[in-house]
């Protein structure tokens, strides 16, 4: 239990978590795209991180047709049968029903943003009234942001008693803790996060970098402390959460370096889709295209490609 | 699906590093482009030695020969001093901005070869692709590019006094980085209008005769820098020559203390880059993780065939057994083997006889009771490799805490205060480099003026510069190279 005071409750959080030093992670990060990887590793990396992605539509100009075309593509990527479905489709509530009805009974899962996403700036009653009827209307995963208000001013209990009341209110949904990383700026704020959303969560439950609404998403630094903030408490605790960057990761390339900061890391385990997940759209496609040229030795031009997302 | 975490037996959690995902052989394919036999380079061309004699170059990481190196004695040697004297008066009556534009030249020349030269060193020193690649190569490049900046602004190097070039100079490199220490060692001395006679290291011979091509290309004038190649006997003859104004000396302390005590009373001056046992310090506030990094960097670097390696880990006793976990799952992802393959992170030892002195030494820690700790991995059959090695529960009496070892072995050990800190350091005849981990930054100040050190990396490990003065204190030698103060050796003040 975090203490209410918090002058005590900043100093205790970052001699319990540890500190971050900036040059030394992006160090260690940029050691992961030195790594070459070729013939069947890349084959087998690229399918997997198709397994592992969230395809995500977040817009205002979402409509049925656009979440249609969305879970088509979801539950198939590509004519080569080798490409497994996605992991999941990703949504506003509004639409949950309406992907449930498509992707119901297959392995993609509907995920569903809830708790006023993306600013989170609204009552809690009402964010967990939004994260219940996501769940009533069929929503597999929920995926909050949590109160960065409160993370900044050092209410770390209030945070953390937050996503807690969001775990009673997803039930057997899981749930995805977005720390929306560039609004805590520094990696000691974001390991400090990661801590206080996993104490609240459940074996399964996943933290996540970013709401990709904002400008700085996903990087593999940012993934890198989260990681280790995972891999520090699973040696600890015996928990294992899983980790869903999010946001600017567009190109197949990057996806594999932070599969290979996944494998370094947090290690085999982890490699599945259901500890890791890639938050995105553009991606997939990419992906394709790289598993095209790995089958034919060309590159084939966009069109070839079927495209129902652009956004995030 | 996540379920409610009630079940009090936790089950025992640990990481699995294992084969789901197996990396490829990713092998770097770039043209060394060698030459079966290698003469030695004297007065601008390359001649057959006058001993008639060649030795073998033997690749590390599967014992087999690359080339035949010629064997200079002390003809060859005289022939070198002599070419070098007669280069000495029209290249030192250069202007200075003229000897730049050459080492201007050179740089670029190998930044066009980078590659070609990166494999080359790989394949005649053992170390990984990765490191070659990223490390020596441009680094070398970056010595000539910075000496190249400062030839034309000599009479700004020392304010109040003008400098002049001493004349031939001797120069003596190891095996551990051949190519950047080459370029240590010529790139000022040029500068300064100096020659130069220079002796690679015996096992480690090909990149410096890549770089007399390179030298030709460059129009570089005959004699100014000329390279014999040899064992001890050769480098013996260079450093003890009559002609040189100057020896600089990089190796073991040992071979150091002989040539001191072979110049003792001439008037050549000397400067000495030699051992190291060099204290990694890590305080209990220190960012665990990047320290983690840090230590690993700073002895697995070049299979730990670094003169400044980080070989003694001093950590807080809180958070040693922490520092000590996080380590032995870091060793489980490093990747020992071929050091041509793009994803090894630690290559071939450079010789049979390092790796047998490397063994004997750690022999000699399990014998005085440290614990072993090497993580699962399988080495290559034929080559010469060692596994990432740590020993734990090791005190300042063992060997493996005092003698320099040379090779990826970390000896661990732990302290309680500062002031305990500051003296475990110290307490050791070496004094080349200090790593201190901490968030506080007066410890960080306070700790740079205390530990006897030429280097204190704080929160970094093993960052080198060509604008930072690099040498050491007490048995690590004397004499600085890189920066102002490294130019200034090569120098005479009046």
């Amino acid at each position: 239990m975090l203490p209410r005071d918090t002058l005590a409750a900043h100093a205790r959080l970052l001699d319990e978590v540890g500190r971050v030093d900036q040059v030394g992670v992006e160090e260690r990060v940029a050691k992961f795209t030195t790594r070459s990887v070729k013939k069947t590793a890349k084959l087998w990396g690229l399918r997997t991180a198709v397994s592992m992605t969230d395809l995500t539509t977040l817009e205002g100009k979402d409509t049925p047709g656009k979440i249609e075309s969305l879970c088509r593509k979801a539950l198939r990527p590509h004519d080569d049968p080798s490409v497994p479905p996605v992991a999941a489709v990703c949504v506003y509530p509004s639409m949950v029903r309406h992907a449930k009805s498509l992707v119901g009974g297959s392995t993609v899962k509907v995920a569903s943003v809830a708790t006023a996403f993306p600013s989170g700036q609204t009552h809690f009653k009402t964010r967990l009234a939004e994260v219940r009827g996501a769940v009533a209307d069929g929503a597999d995963e929920i995926d909050m942001v949590i109160n960065r208000g409160a993370f900044l001013s050092g209410d770390f209990a209030r945070v953390e008693d937050e996503i807690a009341g969001v775990v009673e209110a997803c039930g057997a949904a899981a749930l995805k803790v977005i720390l929306e990383v560039s609004e805590l700026e520094t990696y000691d704020n974001i390991r400090k996060a990661s801590f206080i959303a996993m104490g609240a969560l459940r074996p399964g439950d996943f933290i996540k970098t970013s709401t990709g609404k904002t400008n700085l998403n996903a990087t593999l630094a940012n993934n890198q402390v989260m990681i280790e903030a995972i891999r520090d408490f699973y040696l600890d605790t015996g928990i294992a959460i899983g980790m869903k960057p999010a946001g600017g990761i567009k190109t197949a390339k990057q996806s594999l370096h932070f599969l290979i900061a996944v494998k370094e890391t947090l290690g085999d385990a982890w490699l599945t889709r259901k500890r890791y997940r890639f938050g995105a759209s553009s991606l997939l496609n990419d992906l394709l295209r790289q598993l095209e040229k790995e089958r034919t030795g060309a590159y084939q031009a966009p069109y070839h490609f079927s495209d129902a997302t652009e956004s995030y | 699906m996540p379920s409610r975490r009630t079940s009090p037996p936790r089950p025992r959690a640990s990481l699995i590093f294992g084969d789901l995902w197996e990396f490829d052989p990713a092998p770097e394919t770039a043209d060394p482009k060698l030459k079966p036999r290698y003469d030695l380079f004297i007065g601008g061309r390359f001649v057959a030695p006058r001993t008639g004699r060649y030795f073998d170059s033997v690749n590390p990481a599967n014992e087999r020969k690359i080339a035949e190196i010629a064997l200079a004695g002390e003809a060859d040697v005289d022939a070198a001093y002599a070419a070098a004297a007669r280069a000495f008066g029209p290249w030192s009556a250069l202007p200075g901005r003229e000897r730049g534009k050459y080492l201007y030249r050179i740089a670029r020349l190998l930044q066009d070869r980078a590659r070609e030269f990166a494999v080359a060193e790989t394949i005649d020193g053992g170390k990984p692709i990765r490191e070659s690649r990223d490390f020596d190569v441009p680094m070398a490049a970056a010595h000539f590019f910075y000496h190249a900046g400062w030839a034309d602004k000599l009479a700004y190097v020392a304010p109040g006094a003008a400098v002049s070039p001493l004349g031939v100079v001797g120069q003596v490199i190891p095996w551990n980085f051949p190519l950047l220490m080459l370029a240590w060692k010529l790139a000022p001395a040029l500068a300064m209008g100096n020659c130069v006679v220079l002796k690679p290291a015996e096992t480690t011979s090909i990149t410096a005769l890549k770089l007399a091509e390179i030298l030709q290309d460059a129009g570089l004038p005959p004699g100014v820098v000329n390279f014999v190649t040899g064992a001890a006997d050769t480098g013996a003859a260079v450093m003890g020559h009559p002609g040189a104004a100057k020896v600089a000396f990089t190796g073991s302390t040992e071979v150091g203390k002989r040539i001191m005590r072979q110049l003792a009373g001439t008037d050549t001056r000397m400067t000495m880059e030699l051992g190291g046992k060099a204290a990694n310090i890590v305080f209990d506030d220190a960012p665990i993780e990047q320290a983690v990094e840090g230590i690993v960097n700073g002895i697995f670097f070049n299979q730990g065939h670094v003169c400044c390696a980080g070989s003694r880990l001093l950590v807080h006793e809180p958070v040693a057994d922490a520092v000590i976990a996080k380590l032995k799952n870091r060793l489980r992802v490093l990747r020992v083997g071929d050091p041509l393959d793009k994803n090894t992170d630690l290559g071939a030892i450079n010789s049979a006889e390092q790796l047998s002195r490397i063994r004997r030494l750690v022999a000699a820690g399990v014998r005085e009771g440290a614990v072993l700790y090497q993580p699962p991995c399988s080495l290559p059959g034929k080559g010469f490799y060692f596994p990432p090695t740590l020993f734990t529960r090791v005190t300042q009496s063992h060997r493996i805490a005092r003698e320099e070892i040379f090779g990826p072995v970390l000896s661990i050990l732990t302290f309680r205060t500062v002031d305990e800190a500051i003296e475990k350091a110290n307490n050791t005849p070496y004094g080349l480099s200090a790593g201190v981990w901490t968030d506080k930054g007066s410890r960080i100040l306070r700790m740079s003026t205390e530990l006897k050190a030429g280097v204190v990396w704080a929160n970094t490990f093993n960052r080198f510069d060509p604008a930072s003065p690099f040498g050491g204190y007490k048995e690590s030698g004397f004499g600085r190279e890189g920066g102002r103060q490294g130019l200034l050796d090569y120098a005479r003040l009046s």
